[in-house]
């Protein structure tokens, strides 16, 4: 029987960059296939040319045996193909409702009745109602689920889709995906989270700098060998920070509550936290319980005009303060939105040092001095393993691994008391997260206060030393890392801890 | 079909200079046709508007004594716009500085102090400030639109200027001409080029265009500004404040808008009439777009502009052209411009889709 699908010799090249190269997959139905691959080996544009978003420059593409040519998703969808994209493709201006009708047939009414059933059955909790660009973007992926179970595809994609959610959703999306596999659909699976991988899935292709380097049962051979073949060497080792003697409180929040005005954002009630010198503090959570608000808080984004003493830095009241007054008192942050927030996409990598860096002798008598900017921009460029063509490039033509190390890397260089970093590895590579989070303990061995928001469980217990949940704009008590489960945090998380 | 377009990667400095090129190209061959089709000389018309201008050291004076407030006002305006606050009414801010910078030789009509002639041009960059301040409290306050509130009161500076040229500020000896005294000579700025009407404002307005290209270039301050337009949340993430960036453009605008206006009054009008406002605040903007917002470009486009201005006067004698025609041929200017610089910028891919 001829596969539900098969690419021969798929090359795709986007300018000087050869995306894919010569690639051979074959999937057949019934059976959940992952795709494997650090950030940049080409995982994405393949899943572009099989969804027909782009068109491969050379190769072929079988559908049920049938040459295709696909020239836009909705051929894809009208063959059967299916995708939730790890960047959301929806309208932000509709409601989750309104995006649903664009692409599924029936009533809204209908539809938004089959949207609480699809979230109460797999654990996607989303008001249908609600308009797009107030969720947040762990919530922008669940309606991407949703709306690609909607339509009942033969070969569903997922493009790491298991990054937004808490332990026990994972367990439940698995029962899900292994159902439809049963029902005979075939799943592209897209996933940096090895273990995962050799639990769910039959069969594993493995790209590297857009070539196929294996093609592998992940069920036989361990996490370690399927990162060795993946990154193409050795995988750096887990980093378990030491415990050590902490010095003094250097960040503390005391009640702080904020009552959001947007009434689809996430206000916080009664948040306390305490970090000290010398200790990583994890904020676990699924995104979109007020993880965006909390950082805006602490960073100053947010000032509370009224309530001074609800954050303190060093022991000063500094709620009243803006952004800059505050980073003036030893506050480093690194946003969890790289392009255009953490950096201007449209400036060079250069303007972007100067962007937080500017108080390190690169102005001076509020002249822009070039001569430190580079020097600072090619410090952190080196140390930080940024892979750029230098200073000058445009912060925009980064890979997102690249600009998140380059961001990171620049705070870091700050050398600040306080350090706030919001999804520290988001969509970077195995090797790159392993690096960023073993730049995290270092400094916090330095002696630095670390605050670490992050979706990833298993990050934070790898790299923390305490642990709070939000939930709802509630923050849980603080849990010792080492006497703790990822299943008590992730009752946590879903609201459900007595 | 379905036509994308897709951001070109870096852009050599050569190539961005193509768009002003093109687009007076595109302009000049549009109006050649709407020209003709009004029955006028096209030829004459075309000579008079384009070339006219560089004939004679006459012609060549007249452009360089427009070319000083274009240039002035559009090098304000620019920093605003890169900072994506815009000001669109500096043609009242210039209105606002000339009546400033008029109050003290209409009041001292004798006077002969050389304080007068600093004081006036202080008096009418202030001025313009001040009315473009207004903006800029109204939208950091009660976040009110900055368009609509700068346009707004450019109609309210117009209005102040007819009521003082037909009331307390009338010349009495004018003849019932709605304008002021004539200056006295403390109050004219001296002549630059002997034998012309060209004054030294012209300098002033090049002075002014070599801050701002160190402002933008290589001043902090000027950075924030950049990022406060290019990338809103990233200003608020490094915590530069938008009223901030509000409060100086829309200042830094109007001081340069009412500088021009003060320069005006004290140079070749030498006397405060109706004739003040013909419309620099608003060709400005058309300036500063084609020059790219770079403070050395807005010297070439001024130059251009100015010269387009006096080539109107031109055609509009020797080949019998409506003045209408001259701000068509303007409009005419900047959309080619907007167009082609956008076609320079990006890739335009059509997909001819087959429906299967």
């Amino acid at each position: 029987m001829a596969p539900l699908l098969q690419l021969s010799g798929v090359s795709k090249r986007y300018g000087g960059v050869q995306a894919n190269a010569g690639i051979d997959l074959r999937v057949d139905a019934g059976t959940i296939h992952a795709i494997l691959g650090e950030n940049g080996a080409g995982k994405s544009t393949l899943m572009k040319l099989i969804y027909g978003v782009e068109r491969p420059d050379e190769g072929q593409v079988f559908w049920q045996g049938q040459a295709v040519a696909l020239s836009s998703p909705s051929d894809a969808r009208r063959l059967g193909i299916g995708m939730v994209f790890q960047h959301f493709s929806l309208f932000e201006t509709l409601s989750v409702v309104q995006n649903m009708a664009l692409i599924v047939p029936g009533s809204k009414a209908e539809l938004a009745t089959r949207i609480r059933d699809l979230g109460a059955a797999f654990g996607l909790s989303v008001d249908p109602q609600a308009m797009v660009h107030s969720l947040s973007v762990g919530e922008r992926q669940r309606v991407e689920i949703i709306r690609c179970l909607l339509l009942n595809p033969k070969l569903l994609i997922l493009d790491e889709p298991t990054s937004v959610l808490p332990p026990q959703s994972v367990a439940l999306l698995f029962d899900t995906l292994r159902a439809l596999r049963a029902k005979g659909m075939a799943i592209l699976f897209i996933s940096h989270k090895l273990e995962e991988i050799r639990e769910l899935c039959d069969c594993a292709t493995i790209l590297r700098q857009g070539r196929v380097t294996a093609r592998l049962d992940p069920r036989q051979g361990t996490a370690h060998d399927l990162a060795t073949l993946m990154i193409g060497r050795p995988m750096p080792p887990p980093v378990h920070p030491t415990p050590h003697g902490l010095g003094e409180e250097r960040l503390a929040l005391t009640a702080l509550s904020f009552a959001n005005e947007d009434p689809f954002g996430v206000s916080l009630k009664d948040v306390s936290l305490s970090v000290r010198g010398g200790e990583i503090l994890g904020i676990a959570g699924i995104s979109g319980n007020g993880q965006q608000e909390l950082a805006a808080l602490i960073s100053g984004e947010i000032a509370l005009k009224s309530s001074a003493s609800s954050v303190t830095l060093m022991s000063h009241p500094v709620g009243d303060l803006g952004a800059a007054a505050r980073r003036k008192r030893g506050l480093a942050f690194v946003p969890e939105d790289r392009l255009g927030r953490g950096a201007v996409p449209d400036m060079s990598l250069a303007d972007n040092a100067l962007l937080t860096a500017h108080s390190r002798g690169l102005v001076q008598n509020g002249f822009i001095n070039r001569k430190a900017e580079r020097a600072f921009t090619a410090e952190c460029i080196t140390r930080f393993d940024v892979r750029t063509a230098g200073p000058q490039a445009e912060a925009g033509s980064l890979s997102g691994g690249n600009l998140q190390k380059f961001i990171m890397g620049r705070e870091m260089m700050l050398n600040p008391s306080v350090l706030l970093v919001a999804q520290p590895t988001w969509g970077v590579d195995i090797g790159a997260a392993s690096e960023i989070r073993q730049r995290l303990v270092a400094m916090r061995n330095a002696g630095a206060a670390i605050v670490v928001i992050s979706e990833e469980i298993d990050e934070l217990f790898e790299i923390c030393d305490r642990l709070q949940v939000l939930h709802k704009g509630h923050l849980s008590p603080s849990l010792d890392v080492a006497a703790t489960s990822v299943e008590q945090i992730g009752t946590y998380m879903i609201g459900a801890a007595a | 079909m379905k036509i994308t377009f897709e951001r070109r990667a870096a852009l050599s400095r050569p190539v961005l200079f193509a768009a002003p090129v093109i687009a007076l190209s595109l302009a000049m061959l549009t109006s050649l046709i709407l020209f003709a089709a009004l029955g006028k000389p096209a030829g004459q018309a075309l000579y008079s508007l384009l070339l006219e201008p560089f004939v004679g050291w006459y012609n060549i004076s007249e452009v360089l004594l427009k070319m000083g407030p274009l240039m002035l006002i559009a090098q304000g305006l620019a920093i605003g716009f890169r900072a994506n606050v815009f000001n669109i009414g500096a043609e009242g801010q210039l209105i606002i500085g000339a009546l400033c910078a008029s109050a003290l030789p209409v009041y001292f009509p004798e006077g002969s102090s050389p304080l007068m002639l600093p004081a006036m041009i202080a008096m009418g960059a202030l001025g313009g400030a001040a009315w473009a301040g207004i903006a800029a409290g109204l939208r950091v306050r009660f976040n009110a639109n900055e368009i609509l509130v700068t346009l707004m009161l450019t109609l309210i500076a117009t209005q102040v200027l007819n009521y003082l040229l037909l009331g307390p500020w009338k010349d009495p000896h004018g003849f019932n001409f709605p304008q002021s005294v004539t200056f006295p000579d403390a109050a004219l700025l001296p002549i630059l080029l002997t034998g012309t009407r060209v004054n030294i404002s012209l300098l002033a307005a090049l002075l002014v265009s070599a801050l701002a290209y160190v402002m933008m270039r290589h001043r902090f301050s000027g950075y924030q500004l950049l990022v406060g337009g290019l990338a809103p949340r990233a200003a608020r993430y490094a915590g530069f404040t938008e009223a901030r960036a509000v409060w100086v453009s829309l200042l830094l605008g109007g001081l340069m808008a009412g500088l021009a206006g003060a320069c005006e009054v004290a140079g070749p009008l030498g006397q405060l009439q109706r004739s003040v406002s013909t419309g620099y605040g608003y060709s400005a903007i058309i300036v500063a777009y084609l020059g790219g917002l770079n403070p050395l470009g807005i010297v070439v486009s001024a130059f251009l502009m100015a010269a387009l201005f006096i080539g109107g006067d031109n055609a509009m004698v020797s080949a019998d052209l409506p003045v209408a025609a001259v701000f068509v041929f303007q409009g005419l200017l900047l959309v080619f411009y907007l167009a082609s610089l956008t076609f320079i910028r990006h890739r335009v891919i059509l997909n001819w889709t087959r429906r299967a």
